[in-house]
C-alpha cells in the first residue's frame, strides 16, 4: 500500500476506560476477525492481563477501512511501562485519546496525553461508555477538549460496548491522522517499539519501519546495541500472524529474529541494514533502569532451582526485569530482582506464583540509592538495604513527579499525605470544577510501600495517581538494622529519612514483637543506627507450653498434636534461636498508620 | 524399646456408666442405663477371658476408670472386682457424691488399695459450671469416708481453667485439697474441645481463662511442691518420699503408660498398647455387648506402631517424669543440634547419658520435647 494511505494510530485511556472494548469493536467492524473467533480483549494475550483488565505487553494489529491500512499500536496502560508507551507512541503519527464518560480524565490520561503530545502526535479525543445511565459526556468532552485544546465539538462520543460511533472514530482516523512520511529510498531503518519470545522461533521484534524497505533474509543489525542477525521472516498481525515478502516505509509489523535472548533486542533500538546502515538510528532509545527492588525467596528452600529456573523463562519475555542471586542470612538463598515499577513487581511475582506454582516470600520493595564513598569519586548503586556502607559519604534516592487527580474535597487529605511523605509541592489546577489535579515531588522509598492504598482509602478510592521519574537527588538517609534475639536480621533493615527513623524504627519492632510469637525465652527486638540502638521491645518468655494430661487412651492423639506443633516449626524461619514467622519480613508494609510517617 | 516379654502387667478397665454427662468430658460414657451395668460386667469379664493371654502370671497394677466406676450398681462392681486379677495397685476413680461409708467398705474389702477422687474444685460455683452433681462438702465427706474405712492411698483430681474462675478461686481450691492431706494429687488445665456445646457455650470466658493458664499452672506447681509434694509428673504430684518414710506414691499405673511400658485395655472405647500394636474398642456400648454376649473380640481400631513412632512416643511421654530419660531408649528420635541448644538456653540437661528438664524446661516441657524430637519424626 503506497504511503498516503497509511495510518498508523494508539489508544491511550485509563485502565477500565475502554481502550480494549474499542479495540475489539475496531477488530470486528472492520471484519479483522469475525465474529465467530471473537473473544473479549482479543489483544491481551496473557490470562493475566486479561484478568486484571490491564494490557502488559504491547501489541500491533492491523485493519482495513475504506481503501485505507490501519495499524492499530496497542500501548501498555501503566506508568511502570512509560518507556514501551513512550516507543509505542513514536511508532505512530496519531492517538485516540479515550475518556470515561462517567469518570472524566484520571492521572494515567493526563500523563499519556502528555506523552502523545511531546511526540507530535495528532489526538482523536473519544468519550466513551455513553450509553451508561450515569454518563456525563458534555462534562467528559468539555475536560478532554481543554487538556488537548480542542474544540469540544470535535471530540467523538461513543460506546465501544454496543458499537455506538465507533466506524466515525474509523473515518476520524482517515481524516485527522496524517499518513507516515518516512523515505522510501533512504537506507532502511525501522523502530522496535515491542518484542516476544517464542519458544519455537526466538524472538520477535514488532517494529515500524520510517525509512526503506524490509526483506526476509536480509541481514540486519540493532544499531545501539549491535546485535546482528538475518530476518527469518516478516510479516504483520491481522491478528494472526501474516508473512509478507516486504515492509515499507510507513508499515508496521514483525521480524523474526532468531536470536534465543531478549535482551539482545531492547525496545527502542533501531533496526537497520547490516550492509548498507544508516547513518543514524532513530531517536530516543534509553537503557530502561528498574527503579523498585526486592528480594524473592522460595519459601521451602529446595525449591531455590525452579525459582531459579521460573525466573530464567521470565526474563525471556521481558527485557526489564532484573535479577541476581541474593542470599539472607534470614531467608536463605533467593535473588534480588529488580522492576521497573510496583506493578512490575506484582506482575512478576503474580506469573511465578501462577505459572510456574512457585510459593515465595517476597520482602518488602525498596528504591534504588546512588552512594558515594569518602575520597571516591564513583557511585555505586544499593539495591539491598543491608547493603548500604556505614559512614557513606553521600546517598541519593530517586524522586518522582506526581500527578494526583482528586475531587476538590480531597485535597487537603492529600496534601497532608504528601507532606507526611516528604513531598514538595509543585502545582495544582483545576479540571473542572469539582477535579483538582495536583503535581508533586516525592522520593520514591516513600511511596514503595503503602502509599497507593493509603491514597485510596484517603479518598474513598477517588484518586488517580501516575508518576514519572524524576532523577536521583541527595537525601538525609540512614540504614536502620533490626535485631532479634541480639542478631541482626538483613532482611529486615531498611533505609529511611534521617528524621523519621526513630519512628519507623519504633513502629517496626512494635510490630515485629506482636508479628513473632513468644518463645521459650525472651527475646529482645531492637531497632539500631550503626552500633546504636534506637527502638527495643521484648517478646516476652512463655512460661507454660504443656500437654495437659496424657494417659494410655490419648497417646495417639497427643502424639500427632505434638507432630503438628514441630510441623508449624517448619515453617518458622530460624533466625538464632529464634523462631521467626514469615509474616514479620513483611512488618514494615503493615506498619500502623500513625506511625508510618 | 523392649516389649513385655513376660506378658502385659498393666491393665486398664473402663465403666463408661455416669449419672450424667458433664459438659467438658471426653471419655467414653453412658447416662444411666442402671439395667445395663449387670450385663457390662459380664461382657468386661468376658473380654478378660480372650485376652488373659497376654497378661502376666502377677500383674503390677490394674485401673478401673470411667465414667464414674463407683457410680456402677454395687453387686456388678463387686463382681466385677472380684473377677479381676490381684495386682500390686488396684485403683478405682471415684465421684465424690458416689462414695458413701459403704462403698468405701466394698472397695477395700474387694482389695481396692487407691481411689482417685474426682474432686476437680471445691467451688460450689464452678462445680455447677462444668455441670458436676456434687457439692464441696461431698468431697470432704467422700475423703473421710474414704479415710475411715482404711484407705491410706487417696488422691484428689483437680481441674483448672473453668470459665469464671479466679487466680484466688485456684488458691483456695489448692488450699482445701491439701486440708484434705491426700497422698496424691493430679491438677489439669481444662481442655474444652472446639466445637463442643462446652465451648460454645463458655467461648468469651474459656479465651480469659487461656490467658490466665501460665499464672495457675505455676500457682499449682509453686503450691503443691511447697507444701511437701513431688511434681514428678507434668500434672502429678504425690507426697514426698520424705514425708512417707520413702513410699513411693506415684501412680504406679499411670507410671507404667510415662515409662511406654505395654497396658491392656478392657471395656467399651478402652485403648491397649501390647508389642507394638495399639488397640481401640469401639464407643458404642450395644455393639461391645453384643460381640461379647456371641464370645466374640468387639470391634475396634488398630494401630501399628513402628519402632520410630514407638521411640517418639517414649521420648514424649518419658519427658514429662521428673526422672532422667535414658537416652540409649530415644536417641534415633533426638534432635542433638537441638539438644544442645535447649541445654545451653537451660532447657533441658543431659547426664549419664540420660537427659533430664529443668525446672524450666518442664513448664514448657511441650515446646521442648517438640523441638527436641528429630525432624524426621512426621515422616
Amino acid at each position: 500500500m503506497d504511503q498516503q494511505h497509511i495510518r498508523n494510530f494508539s489508544i491511550i485511556a485509563h485502565i477500565d476506560h475502554g481502550k480494549s472494548t474499542l479495540a475489539d469493536r475496531i477488530l470486528q467492524l472492520t471484519e479483522t476477525v469475525s465474529a465467530r473467533d471473537m473473544r473479549d480483549q482479543l489483544l491481551d494475550s496473557m490470562d493475566l492481563e486479561r484478568e486484571r483488565g490491564i494490557t502488559i505487553k504491547a501489541q500491533a494489529v492491523r485493519v482495513q477501512w475504506k481503501g485505507h491500512e490501519l495499524n492499530l499500536i496497542d500501548t501498555p496502560g501503566h506508568v511502570d511501562f512509560t518507556y514501551e508507551v513512550s516507543r509505542s507512541l513514536q511508532a505512530c503519527e496519531g492517538a485516540l485519546l479515550v475518556v470515561d464518560a462517567a469518570q472524566g480524565i484520571e492521572a494515567q490520561t493526563l500523563a499519556n496525553a502528555y506523552l502523545a503530545i511531546e511526540n507530535d502526535l495528532e489526538i482523536v479525543p473519544v468519550v466513551n461508555k455513553i450509553d451508561l445511565p450515569q454518563a456525563d459526556p458534555d462534562g467528559a468532552a468539555a475536560e478532554v477538549a481543554d487538556l488537548i485544546g480542542e474544540d469540544a465539538d470535535r471530540v467523538l462520543r461513543i460506546s465501544a460496548k454496543t458499537g455506538e460511533g465507533v466506524a466515525a472514530v474509523l473515518d476520524a482516523i482517515v481524516e485527522r491522522i496524517g499518513a507516515p512520511d518516512g523515505q522510501p529510498d533512504a537506507p532502511p531503518r525501522a523502530l522496535i517499539f515491542d518484542s516476544s519470545y517464542d519458544q519455537y522461533r526466538g524472538v520477535v521484534a514488532f517494529v515500524r519501519v520510517v525509512d526503506g524497505v524490509f526483506r526476509p533474509r536480509q541481514a540486519l543489525r540493532a544499531m545501539a546495541l549491535g546485535t546482528r542477525f538475518e530476518a527469518q521472516e516478516i510479516g504483520f498481525m491481522s491478528p494472526a500472524m501474516r508473512p509478507v515478502p516486504e515492509l515499507r516505509a510507513g508499515e508496521v509489523g514483525y521480524v523474526i529474529t532468531g536470536l534465543k535472548d531478549v535482551s539482545e533486542l531492547r525496545v527502542g533500538d533501531t533496526l537497520t541494514s547490516d550492509r548498507s546502515p544508516a547513518s543514524s538510528p532513530l531517536p530516543g532509545y534509553k537503557d530502561v533502569k528498574p527503579m523498585v527492588f526486592a528480594g524473592l525467596f522460595p519459601t521451602d528452600s529446595d525449591d531455590y532451582p525452579e525459582l531459579r529456573d521460573a525466573l530464567e523463562r521470565l526474563k525471556l519475555n521481558d527485557a526489564a526485569l532484573f535479577y541476581e542471586p541474593e542470599t539472607s542470612q534470614a531467608l536463605g538463598f533467593g535473588f534480588r530482582c529488580g522492576f521497573l515499577g510496583l506493578l512490575h513487581m506484582e506482575i512478576v511475582r503474580e506469573r511465578l506464583e501462577r505459572e510456574f506454582d512457585l510459593d515465595l516470600i517476597v520482602t518488602a520493595p525498596n528504591v534504588a540509592y546512588r552512594v558515594r564513598m569518602l575520597n571516591d569519586d564513583d557511585w555505586r548503586e544499593v539495591h539491598t538495604p543491608s547493603d548500604l556502607p556505614d559512614g557513606a559519604e553521600e546517598v541519593e534516592e530517586p524522586f518522582i513527579k506526581a500527578s494526583i487527580i482528586v475531587p476538590k474535597e480531597f485535597v487537603g487529605t492529600i496534601m497532608e499525605l504528601n507532606n507526611d511523605r516528604r513531598g514538595r509541592f509543585d502545582h495544582m489546577e483545576y479540571l473542572s470544577p469539582e477535579r483538582v489535579h495536583l503535581v508533586y515531588e516525592l522520593p520514591l522509598g516513600e511511596i514503595v510501600l503503602d502509599y497507593y492504598d493509603q491514597l485510596k482509602s484517603r479518598t474513598r478510592g477517588y484518586a488517580s495517581f501516575d508518576y514519572d521519574f524524576d532523577g536521583f537527588r541527595p537525601g538525609s538517609l540512614v540504614r536502620v538494622d533490626v535485631l532479634v534475639g541480639g542478631e541482626p536480621v538483613d532482611a529486615l533493615s531498611l533505609i529511611v529519612f534521617r528524621e523519621f527513623a526513630y519512628e519507623r524504627g519504633k513502629a517496626l519492632v512494635e510490630k515485629l514483637r506482636e508479628e513473632i510469637p513468644r518463645q521459650m525465652f525472651d527475646v529482645p527486638i531492637q531497632a539500631a543506627i550503626g552500633a546504636r540502638v534506637i527502638a527495643r521491645e521484648t517478646v516476652k518468655a512463655r512460661r507454660k507450653d504443656v500437654l495437659a494430661k496424657c494417659y494410655g487412651g490419648d497417646i495417639t492423639r497427643k502424639r500427632k498434636l505434638l507432630e503438628k506443633q514441630k510441623a508449624g516449626k517448619k515453617r518458622m524461619k530460624q533466625v538464632g534461636a529464634v523462631e521467626v514467622p514469615q509474616e514479620a519480613f513483611l512488618a514494615v508494609l503493615n506498619l500502623n498508620d500513625g506511625a508510618r510517617k | 524399646m523392649t516389649l513385655d516379654t513376660a506378658g502385659v502387667r498393666h491393665l486398664y478397665v473402663h465403666m463408661p456408666f455416669c449419672s450424667s454427662r458433664c459438659g467438658y468430658c471426653d471419655f467414653v460414657t453412658v447416662v444411666g442405663r442402671r439395667a445395663d451395668h449387670a450385663r457390662y460386667v459380664r461382657a468386661l469379664l468376658g473380654e478378660l477371658e480372650l485376652e488373659r493371654a497376654v497378661l502376666a502370671p502377677e500383674l503390677e497394677t490394674v485401673y478401673l476408670g470411667g465414667g464414674t466406676p463407683t457410680f456402677t450398681d454395687g453387686r456388678a462392681l463387686e463382681r466385677l472386682l472380684a473377677g479381676l486379677p490381684a495386682a500390686h495397685e488396684l485403683t478405682v476413680e471415684a465421684n465424690p457424691e458416689t462414695v458413701t461409708p459403704g462403698l468405701a467398705r466394698l472397695l477395700r474389702t474387694a482389695g481396692v488399695d487407691r481411689v482417685s477422687v474426682g474432686a476437680q474444685t471445691f467451688s460450689a460455683r464452678l462445680l455447677r459450671v462444668l455441670d458436676r452433681v456434687a457439692s464441696p462438702d461431698d468431697v470432704r465427706r467422700a475423703v473421710y469416708a474414704l479415710r475411715d474405712a482404711g484407705f491410706d492411698n487417696i488422691s484428689i483430681d483437680l481441674i483448672y481453667g473453668i470459665p469464671g474462675q479466679e487466680p484466688s478461686d485456684l488458691a483456695s481450691d489448692l488450699a482445701e485439697a491439701l486440708a484434705l492431706e491426700p497422698e496424691h494429687l493430679s491438677a489439669y488445665e481444662l481442655e474444652a474441645k472446639p466445637g463442643t456445646r462446652f465451648s460454645h457455650a463458655h467461648g468469651p470466658a474459656l479465651e480469659l481463662q487461656a490467658e490466665a493458664m501460665e499464672r495457675y499452672f505455676e500457682t499449682v506447681v509453686g503450691t503443691l511442691t511447697g507444701a511437701g509434694y513431688r511434681w514428678y509428673e507434668t500434672a502429678n504430684f504425690c507426697l514426698a518420699g520424705d514425708r512417707t518414710g520413702g513410699r513411693d506414691l506415684r501412680a504406679r499405673h499411670n507410671l507404667g503408660y510415662w515409662l511406654g511400658r505395654d497396658y491392656l485395655g478392657l471395656g467399651v472405647g478402652a485403648v491397649g498398647t501390647v508389642a507394638g500394636r495399639r488397640t481401640r474398642n469401639l464407643p458404642s456400648l450395644a455393639r461391645y455387648l453384643g460381640a461379647l454376649e456371641l464370645g466374640e473380640r468387639p470391634p475396634r481400631e488398630v494401630e501399628e506402631l513402628p519402632a520410630a513412632v514407638r521411640t517418639v512416643e517414649r521420648a514424649m511421654l518419658g519427658l514429662r517424669l521428673d526422672e532422667p530419660l535414658p537416652l540409649a531408649a530415644v536417641r534415633d528420635a533426638i534432635d542433638s543440634e537441638q539438644l544442645a541448644r535447649l541445654a545451653q538456653a537451660g532447657l533441658v540437661a543431659t547426664r549419664d547419658d540420660a537427659i533430664v528438664l529443668t525446672e524450666r524446661g518442664r513448664f514448657l516441657g511441650g515446646g521442648v520435647t517438640a523441638r527436641l524430637l528429630a525432624p524426621t519424626m512426621s515422616g
